[in-house]
C-alpha cells in the first residue's frame, strides 16, 4: 500500500477529530446520516481491498452487506435483549462462511466473468430473502431490540442512544481502515497489491495466487457483512434491498469516485455521494441528471478520484516548495 | 555428472498455442550447479519451452520432472517452490509497489530450507537497488528493473535461477553489470538457465549450450565446441 504522506494524513485526522466532534454541536439529523454514511463507508472500504487493491472487481458485494443484516434480523428479530458479542461473533462467521462459499467459485473466473458471477451470486441472495415469507419476503425483518453491548453486566456504550451509536460507529470506521492498512503494509497485502498488477507473474514467484485472491474475498465479504450488522442494528430493520444489484454498483460508484487502492479514498467518496444524494434533490427534481454529470467530470478529469486528487496536490505544492527552497539558495 | 537426477528436466514435450504447434519433442535437462544456455533466433521456441517447463503454457504431450519426480501439469506455484525462479522477459515488476516492497513480497526460504538472501546480500550485491529503494517499480530504468527482477528470483533462495533475455533491451555498461551479477550468482552455486543474443558474453560463462531451431533441439554442446564451429552459428543463430 502506498504510504501515506504526512499532509494528507494530517487532513484524514483533522477530519476524524471534526467527526469527533460533530455531534455536540451538529444537527441530530445530520448526525443520523453521518452514522449511516459511516457504515456504508465500512462497506466500501472493504470493496476497495477487492477492486483497488487485488483488482477484483466484485459487482455483488451487496450480498455480504445484507447477508450481514440478517444473520443480525433472523436470529435475534424476537429477542429480548440481544448479546452483541453473540450476535456479532455469530453474523461475521455466518458471513465469512458465505463469501468463503461465493469466493471459492469465483475466484476461478477473472475480468468480466467475475463480475458475472459475483452478480449472479447477489441476485441469487437477493431472491432468496425476497420471496421467502419465512425471512419477511418482500416486507422485510423488524428487529425488536437494540444489540446490548456489555462486559460483565456492565453497559459499555448505549446502542439505543443515537450519540452512543455515532461513536460506536465512528470506532469501527477507524478500526477497519487501521485493520485493514496493517494487512496491506504486511507482505501478504503486497502480494495482493501483485496479483492485480500481474497475477501471472506473482503464480512465477511460487505463491497460490487462488488462495490469496479467496482470503482477501473472505475478508472483505466478512468486512461487510459487519457493515449489514451495524446498519441493522441501528436501523432495527432489514430489507431485501440491501442485497440488490442496486446497492453493489453505487458501492462501486462511492469506491471510484473516492480513489481506489487508498481505503480513505472509499471514505471521501461515501461521504460524497450520499451528500449529494441528500443535497440535489432540494436545487430540481432532475437531481440525478446533475449526479450523473459530477460523475463522468470526477472520472474524465480526475481519473483517480478526490483521493488521487489529494495526492496530486500534495505532490504539486512539495514540487513548489522545493522550487522555492532551490529559488532561496 | 554424480548421478543425481536433473533439478528440472524436459522429456519430449509438444507445446501448442491453440493450433500452433509449437515445440515438436524437446528434451532438455540441468543439472545443479550448471549454467545451460538457450540460443536461437526470434520465434524458435525458446521462451515456450522455459514457460512448458514452468507450467505456464503446459506441453500436451511429454512430461517435466523435477529431480527426477513427475510433475507435468503441476501448477507453476508448485514447480517454482521447488527453488526455481523464473526472470521473465518482460520483467514483470510490480509497478504499485516499491523497490523494497517487490523485495520482501517473494522474500520466502528455498526448498532445503536455506535462507541465505538476506536483503543486505541482495543490497550488497545491488548497491543501486539500495539507493533507489522507496521509488516504486514504475520508476525504475530498463536496467534497475531487471537487477531488481533478478534481485526479487534470488530472494525465494533458488537452486535454479532461469533468465529469459537476460540483457534484451538494456544499455552497454548496463549489460556489463548483469552479466557480472550473473558470474556472481554462478559462483555461489545457483544454476542458471540463460536466454541472450549477446553470444560473446553469455559462452565464456556457460557450461553447456542448446540451439533452438523451429521447436527442436537443433544442437547441444560445451561452449568450446560451439565457439570451434563457426558453421554452427552461421546456420542457426546469425541473421
Amino acid at each position: 500500500m502506498k504510504k501515506t504522506p504526512g499532509p494528507i494524513m494530517l487532513f484524514l485526522l483533522l477530519c476524524i477529530g471534526l467527526l469527533a466532534i460533530f455531534p455536540l454541536v451538529g444537527d441530530d439529523f445530520y448526525t443520523e446520516l453521518i452514522t449511516k454514511i459511516m457504515i456504508l463507508s465500512i462497506f466500501t472500504i472493504s470493496l476497495d481491498l477487492l477492486i483497488g487493491f487485488t483488482g477484483l472487481i466484485s459487482f455483488g458485494h451487496a450480498a455480504f452487506f445484507g447477508i450481514g443484516a440478517y444473520f443480525l434480523a433472523i436470529f435475534f428479530q424476537d429477542a429480548e435483549q440481544i448479546n452483541y458479542w453473540w450476535a456479532l461473533t455469530l453474523t461475521l462467521s455466518g458471513t465469512a462462511l458465505a463469501s468463503l462459499i461465493v469466493g471459492w467459485i469465483c475466484i476461478r473466473t477473472s475480468g468480466i466473468y467475475f463480475i458475472m458471477l459475483t452478480l449472479a451470486f447477489a441476485q441469487m441472495f437477493f431472491y432468496f430473502f425476497f420471496e421467502s415469507p419465512h425471512f419477511g419476503g418482500d416486507d422485510g425483518i423488524f428487529i425488536s431490540s437494540k444489540p446490548d453491548l456489555s462486559i460483565a453486566a456492565e453497559e459499555l456504550v448505549d446502542l439505543g442512544n443515537e450519540h452512543h451509536f455515532y461513536y460506536f460507529v465512528l470506532t469501527w470506521m477507524v478500526a477497519v481502515y487501521l485493520f485493514l492498512s496493517m494487512v496491506l503494509r504486511a507482505p501478504f497485502g503486497y502480494i495482493l497489491v501483485a496479483i492485480k498488477a500481474n497475477e501471472q507473474r506473482v503464480r512465477a514467484l511460487g505463491y497460490s495466487t487462488q488462495y490469496y485472491k479467496l482470503v482477501s474475498f473472505v475478508i472483505a465479504g466478512t468486512i461487510a457483512g459487519l457493515a449489514g450488522f451495524l446498519e441493522a442494528a441501528h436501523t432495527s430493520f432489514v430489507t431485501p434491498a440491501y442485497l440488490s444489484w442496486h446497492e453493489s454498483g453505487i458501492a462501486i460508484m462511492m469506491v471510484v469516485l473516492g480513489g481506489m487502492g487508498t481505503l480513505f479514498g472509499a471514505v471521501i467518496g461515501t461521504f460524497a455521494v450520499v451528500f449529494l444524494q441528500d443535497l440535489l434533490p432540494a436545487i430540481t427534481d432532475h437531481w440525478q441528471i446533475i449526479m450523473g454529470g459530477i460523475v463522468i467530470a470526477i472520472v474524465l478529469f480526475l481519473p483517480n478520484g478526490i483521493a488521487g486528487a489529494l495526492y496530486s496536490l500534495h505532490a504539486l505544492l512539495n514540487k513548489k516548495g522545493l522550487a522555492k527552497a532551490d529559488a532561496d539558495d | 555428472m554424480n548421478g543425481a537426477p536433473p533439478i528440472i528436466e524436459a522429456r519430449k514435450i509438444h507445446t501448442y498455442y491453440g493450433d500452433s504447434h509449437v515445440l515438436h519433442g524437446v528434451d532438455f535437462h540441468i543439472d545443479a550447479g550448471e549454467t545451460v544456455s538457450l540460443l536461437g533466433r526470434n520465434g524458435m521456441g525458446k521462451t515456450t519451452l522455459l514457460r512448458s517447463m514452468l507450467g505456464l503454457t503446459p506441453p500436451r504431450s511429454g512430461s517435466i520432472h523435477v529431480d527426477g519426480l513427475e510433475c507435468t501439469g503441476a501448477s507453476t506455484h508448485e514447480t517454482t517452490r521447488k527453488g526455481i525462479a523464473f526472470v521473465p522477459e518482460d520483467r514483470g515488476i510490480f509497478p504499485n509497489l516499491d523497490v523494497l516492497e517487490n523485495l520482501t513480497m517473494a522474500s520466502r526460504s528455498g526448498p532445503a530450507g536455506g535462507d541465505d538472501w538476506t536483503l543486505k546480500r541482495i543490497f550488497d550485491l545491488f548497491p543501486r537497488l539500495h539507493e533507489r529503494r522507496d521509488h516504486m517499480g514504475n520508476q525504475l530504468s530498463g536496467g534497475e528493473q531487471q537487477m531488481l527482477t533478478i534481485a526479487r528470483a534470488l530472494m525465494t533462495n533458488p537452486r535454479l535461477i532461469i533468465l529469459d533475455e537476460a540483457t534484451e533491451g538494456l544499455a552497454p555498461l548496463i549489460r556489463l553489470e548483469i552479466w557480472e551479477i550473473v558470474r556472481q550468482i554462478k559462483a555461489t552455486g545457483i544454476a542458471s538457465i540463460i536466454v541472450d543474443k549477446d553470444m560473446d558474453a553469455l559462452l565464456p560463462i556457460c557450461d553447456r549450450n542448446y540451439i533452438v531451431n523451429k521447436g527442436t533441439i537443433a544442437y547441444q554442446g560445451k561452449s568450446r565446441e560451439l565457439l570451434e564451429n563457426p558453421d554452427l552459428c552461421k546456420q542457426y543463430l546469425c541473421v
